[in-house]
């Protein structure tokens, strides 16, 4: 049986760890507010590119192979994975689902033919523990996530794929669904397929293209695919704090919980430990009494 | 009334300008170019430099970076990396940045390196542009 004294110490050590709980709990609430408006305004961007993109394959198809060396589909083996992680843990299971799916992936891809890129703390250390070929890792910029960010990453990822260092690269990140709900999404983001290049774009126009439908597009696909890894850096960062915001939830209830359990053992323990002294008391006033009755 | 154009920009960050206009004097890659409503649909590509968008009687002056337009009869839509209007520009950020550009041109850069640094330079010395234009 604890003594009176360790319930007490047990409830005090619960009680700080419920406000810490609580506390990030309302600083993960506060930046995914950020995070989901930044998702929001990014989408004009996203689907106006989308738009233009469907007209300018069409126009600058001559019929023979692929308008663009980064929407030609290779046979090649070589496979780049990126995985996209938090930097920090105490967000449920937000970065193990995510790195069970990429070893998933990358356990049935030839190993020979495979490089990885890491994104976030938590997926650099976990493929530092084993044999794989971490061609690029990125930590520590999550709390000023910033275009530019993705820009560098793309930009990596089509330099090799234009040199022919890779054949096609892939994206493992959490997708943002709900507060509640992150998802592990695996996208294809090179060599753009096809059925991304030709989502629909409305009744075709005619338009005048200046210098040429080929340059613009030249133009047009880097900036797709940076704004596909922009999105899905985004999408992270809102699930994370998404996902931390329900795991810091759960604990201070679980904390709570576990003081009201605390404090009836120690409301018990406490009436035990009287109970115990009045017997005590009035068994000595007893034996006293006969004490002096004999 | 005049016929309008309605102006948008798009940017990763957001929509920076969504309005209608009646016409608006934009950077492109075959020079400085000036569109008026029913314009024939184009479609070109946007260079750094100073966007102007005329508004009942207006100027409003947008510092832009590298990006796409396309332009139809009605519409005008910009897809870019940068816009900030000349109120919204900071100007010693934008000195900064034109100053770290330059330093780095001194430097010996690959080929790659060089084209980034002169884009970053460019997008610099355009904001200041409009900056230091709209105060004088």
């Amino acid at each position: 049986m604890a003594t009176l004294r360790d319930i007490q110490r047990r409830i005090r050590s619960v009680q700080s760890t419920q406000k810490i709980t609580r506390a990030m709990k309302l600083v993960a609430a506060a930046k995914l507010r950020r995070a989901q408006e930044r998702i929001l305004a990014a989408r004009p961007y996203a689907s106006k590119m989308a738009e233009l993109l469907g007209n300018l394959v069409s126009a600058a198809d001559s019929g023979e192979g692929a308008p663009h060396p980064l929407l030609e589909q290779r046979e090649g083996p070589r496979r780049q994975i990126v995985i996209i992680t938090a930097d920090r843990g105490l967000a449920g299971a937000f970065n193990s689902n995510v790195l069970r799916n990429s070893l998933a992936f990358v356990r049935m891809s030839n190993a020979t033919a495979l490089t990885l890129v890491v994104v976030g703390r938590k997926a650099r250390d976990f493929y530092r523990r084993r044999p794989f070929t971490v061609k690029r890792d990125m930590v520590g910029f999550w709390d000023r996530l910033a275009y530019s960010h993705a820009c560098e990453l793309a930009d990596l990822f089509m330099a090799q794929y234009l040199e022919g260092e890779v054949d096609e690269v892939h994206l493992i990140y959490n997708e943002f669904r709900s507060v509640a709900v992150q998802r592990p999404v695996r996208q294809q983001l090179l060599p753009i397929p096809k059925t991304e290049a030709r989502a629909d774009a409305g009744p075709p126009v005619d338009y005048i293209y200046e210098p040429s439908a080929q340059a613009i597009l030249g133009d047009l696909l880097p900036r797709h695919v940076r704004m596909q890894v922009f999105r899905a850096l985004m999408e992270s960062l809102a699930g994370e704090y998404g996902a931390r915001m329900t795991a810091m939830e759960a604990a201070t209830k679980n904390a709570k919980d576990m003081i009201e359990i605390l404090t009836i053992q120690y409301n018990k323990a406490r009436q035990e430990k009287i109970t115990k002294e009045l017997l005590d008391i009035v068994g000595g006033a007893e034996a006293l009494k006969q004490g002096a009755e004999a | 009334m005049a016929a309008t154009l309605k102006l948008e920009i798009v940017t990763p960050a957001g929509t920076v300008y969504a309005e209608d206009v009646e016409m608006v004097t934009l950077p492109g890659v075959a020079g400085q170019m000036g569109i008026y409503p029913r314009h024939v649909p184009l479609m070109t590509q946007l260079v750094p430099g100073e966007m102007i968008a005329h508004k009942e009687g207006r100027d409003l002056f947008i510092a832009t970076g590298e990006g796409l337009i396309e332009v139809t009869a009605r519409r005008v839509a910009i897809l870019t990396d940068l816009a900030i209007p000349a109120d919204r520009i900071d100007e010693a950020k934008a000195e900064e940045a034109r100053q770290r550009a330059e330093a780095r041109l001194r430097e010996k850069l690959s080929d790659e390196e060089i084209a980034s640094v002169n884009g970053s330079l460019a997008r610099s010395l355009a904001q200041l542009r409009v900056k230091r234009r709209r105060r004088v």
